[in-house]
């Protein structure tokens, strides 16, 4: 079974008297353990299409399956336990939270949305923070630490709650070369060893480059689809 | 529950200037109600206490109609033997009357031999007027102070006649006076004691036995003009009026009339409208508290929801439930009610405590160096603090709400 199955879906914006056709027709599937990268310039719909496939948008019309689930009529609170419980997510700003420490940080997903017992919570947070290389700085704060080390906790928030993907839209885009490719390497050993599913969008080249499926966007339409041993699909 | 409070209260310290001076004006707000509360709540038990000890008594039966015309003093309105034994019947059935006391009231001429002037006087049984208005021996300013508050033949007279006729203690003078069928008669009386004036009725009478008044009068048998009662307990009043002006009601005459009057010390005291105009600045004084905490609260929590608006987008994201990110909100709101209460609350106890310690006086109308003993009901402290608390909560409602409301894509685009 696919992990996200999208049939002929569209996203039409209305501004005022006029109407933006955001994402225009576009079927796609992606299946379990991918890493799949959604690329194309600004305007093209990636960050509209990964909100969709995030459940925090829903399409105009077509058909948007998520693991099994067809999340186009779901209100705002079923949304919410869906994203809760299947998908994770890293922000281009790593988005911690400032109050809380780096454990915390990671903590908080399986604290306010999933009520883990303390002790379950606490293993999978170290393990998690073991497997990002920031076992060592939990207690600090997210001023007290670099850029990249603030989106590897992100990425282990992302992790911990167990989701089936985690969606990052331009996770490097705040990141220099360097630390970006740390990152992704990053995401696909998380994948390896976790089975998780990535989907991030980028205009990055060297990011593009990492992803094993790259899906290509233009207008709000998916031009081709390419996979990692070179062969694309119109 | 506990990691919502947890959460909050991080992010009141995470602006704490701004915790601090929210808090500051809930502080300022619940001292200032506490204050006023236990201050007036102070002077009016204190004067209401004058008032009913030294005068009036809890409650006052009279015949119907004796009140309308009280400034007359009428003779003719007084309770006959049989209407006064059916008032002491019930009387002696009430377990919560602690004692009542029997006056012929009325006017007479006073005069030192040389002026003459107009003097109303409370005519009463002594040992019975002691019981029901224990403090109206402290009001006898010169003259000696017995066991007895008077003896027949001895006169209490009001502070402004003696200083006006210039009569003292130890000096004989006359009453003259009418009785209800327009007879004069006048008898010597020595004076034993200058009673010291309070405002409100038969706060300026002077006082003489009540077996002196029949005399005066020429009265044979029994007549009463007013019984003055005071219960054990003054909380029991409003219970205890009610029980009686029932009872009372249904004693009528002939053309079906009642034949009593019943009414507390509020119906015949103009204190207590002054005693109703504190309850009324209480009441505004409450209203402004609540004014000071919905607007603080309630700008805190709306600053606090627009400079978060994307960490509200993260949460929202990552699965949390609109219930969940409210509950954040409103105990923000909460927290900072209950730590202006408590701060608040604190200040104000010590105040009370060290404003009774340094026994600070006061003046009111005649009477001077009354003593302030403010005293605060936990009933009153428990009021304020939920008011605070509810109204807090009630602020934080709509910035929470909001949150809550927020689209995550939008919220996250939030710069």
């Amino acid at each position: 079974m696919s992990l996200v199955n999208a049939i002929n879906i569209e996203k039409t914006y209305q501004i005022g008297e006029i109407s933006v056709n955001a994402i225009r027709g576009v079927n796609f599937n992606i299946e379990p353990a991918s890493f799949v990268s959604f690329v194309g310039p600004s305007g093209s719909g990636k960050s509209t299409l990964l909100n969709m496939i995030g459940c925090l948008d829903s399409p105009t019309a077509g058909s948007l399956k998520i693991v099994g689930q067809d999340i186009t009529s779901m209100v705002r609170k079923q949304a919410a336990h869906f994203r809760g419980e299947h998908i994770g997510f890293v922000f281009q700003d790593f988005n911690l939270i400032p109050i809380l420490t780096v454990f915390e940080n990671v903590e908080y997903p399986l604290l306010m949305v999933q009520n883990w017992p303390a002790k379950e919570r606490k293993e999978r947070v170290n393990n998690l923070l073991d497997a990002v290389g920031m076992g060592d700085q939990g207690d600090k704060y997210p001023s007290q630490i670099s850029g990249g080390q603030k989106q590897r906790v992100a990425v282990a928030r992302a992790l911990v709650t167990n989701a089936k993907m985690v969606l990052a839209d331009e996770p490097t885009a705040n990141l220099d070369g360097e630390t970006a490719n740390r990152i992704i390497n990053l995401m696909k050993k998380m994948r390896d060893e976790f089975g998780t599913t990535f989907i991030f969008s980028t205009h990055d080249p060297k990011v593009m480059q990492s992803a094993e499926i790259i899906f290509t966007l233009e207008d709000g339409k998916l031009l081709h689809r390419q996979n990692d041993n070179g062969g694309t699909n119109a | 529950m506990l990691n919502v409070i947890k959460i909050a209260a991080r992010n009141l310290r995470r602006y704490q200037r701004r915790t601090i001076l929210t808090s500051a004006l809930i502080t300022l707000g619940v001292v200032a109600v506490l204050l006023f509360i236990s201050i007036t709540g102070s002077f009016k038990s204190m004067m209401v206490g004058q008032i009913t000890d030294s005068m009036i008594g809890h409650l006052q039966i009279h015949r119907k109609g004796y009140l309308a015309s009280i400034d007359n003093l009428p003779l003719n309105r007084n309770l006959n033997q049989q209407q006064v034994a059916k008032v002491k019947e019930v009387l002696s059935g009430v377990d919560a009357v602690e004692s009542f006391s029997m006056r012929i009231k009325l006017g007479a001429m006073f005069s030192n031999f040389t002026e003459t002037t107009n003097i109303r006087l409370n005519t009463v049984i002594p040992e019975q007027e002691v019981k029901t208005v224990p403090l109206l021996s402290d009001r006898i300013v010169e003259g000696e102070k017995k066991d007895v508050l008077l003896q027949k033949g001895e006169i209490l007279i009001p502070e402004l006649i003696a200083k006006g006729m210039k009569v003292k203690a130890g000096d004989s003078v006359v009453l003259v006076a009418n009785n209800k069928d327009g007879s004069v008669n006048g008898k010597t009386f020595l004076v034993s004691g200058v009673l010291e004036g309070i405002s409100g009725p038969g706060g300026r009478d002077g006082v003489i036995h009540l077996d002196d008044a029949k005399e005066l009068l020429r009265i044979d048998g029994v007549e009463i003009s007013e019984i003055a009662v005071r219960l054990k307990n003054m909380d029991d009043l409003p219970r205890v009026f009610s029980s009686l002006k029932g009872e009372f009601a249904s004693f009528t005459n002939k053309e079906g009339n009642p034949v009593f009057e019943v009414h507390t010390w509020e119906d015949l005291s103009p204190f207590y409208n002054i005693a109703q105009m504190i309850d009324l600045m209480t009441f505004f004084i409450k209203i402004m508290l609540v004014a000071i905490v919905l607007v603080s609260i309630m700008n805190v929590m709306i600053m606090a929801v627009y400079e978060r608006i994307n960490e509200i987008g993260t949460i929202a994201a990552i699965g949390t439930l609109p219930g969940k990110i409210m509950a954040l909100f409103v105990t923000e709101g909460f927290l900072l009610g209950v730590l202006g209460t408590a701060v608040g609350t604190v200040i104000s106890l010590v105040s009370i405590a060290v404003i009774n310690a340094a026994g600070l006086t006061f003046n009111f109308g005649r009477q001077s160096n009354l003593v302030l003993a403010p005293t605060i009901g936990a009933g009153d402290v428990i009021t304020i603090v939920l008011i605070v608390i509810g109204i807090a909560v009630a602020a934080s409602l709509q910035p929470a709400y909001k949150a809550a409301r927020m689209d995550p894509i939008t919220a996250l685009r939030h710069v």
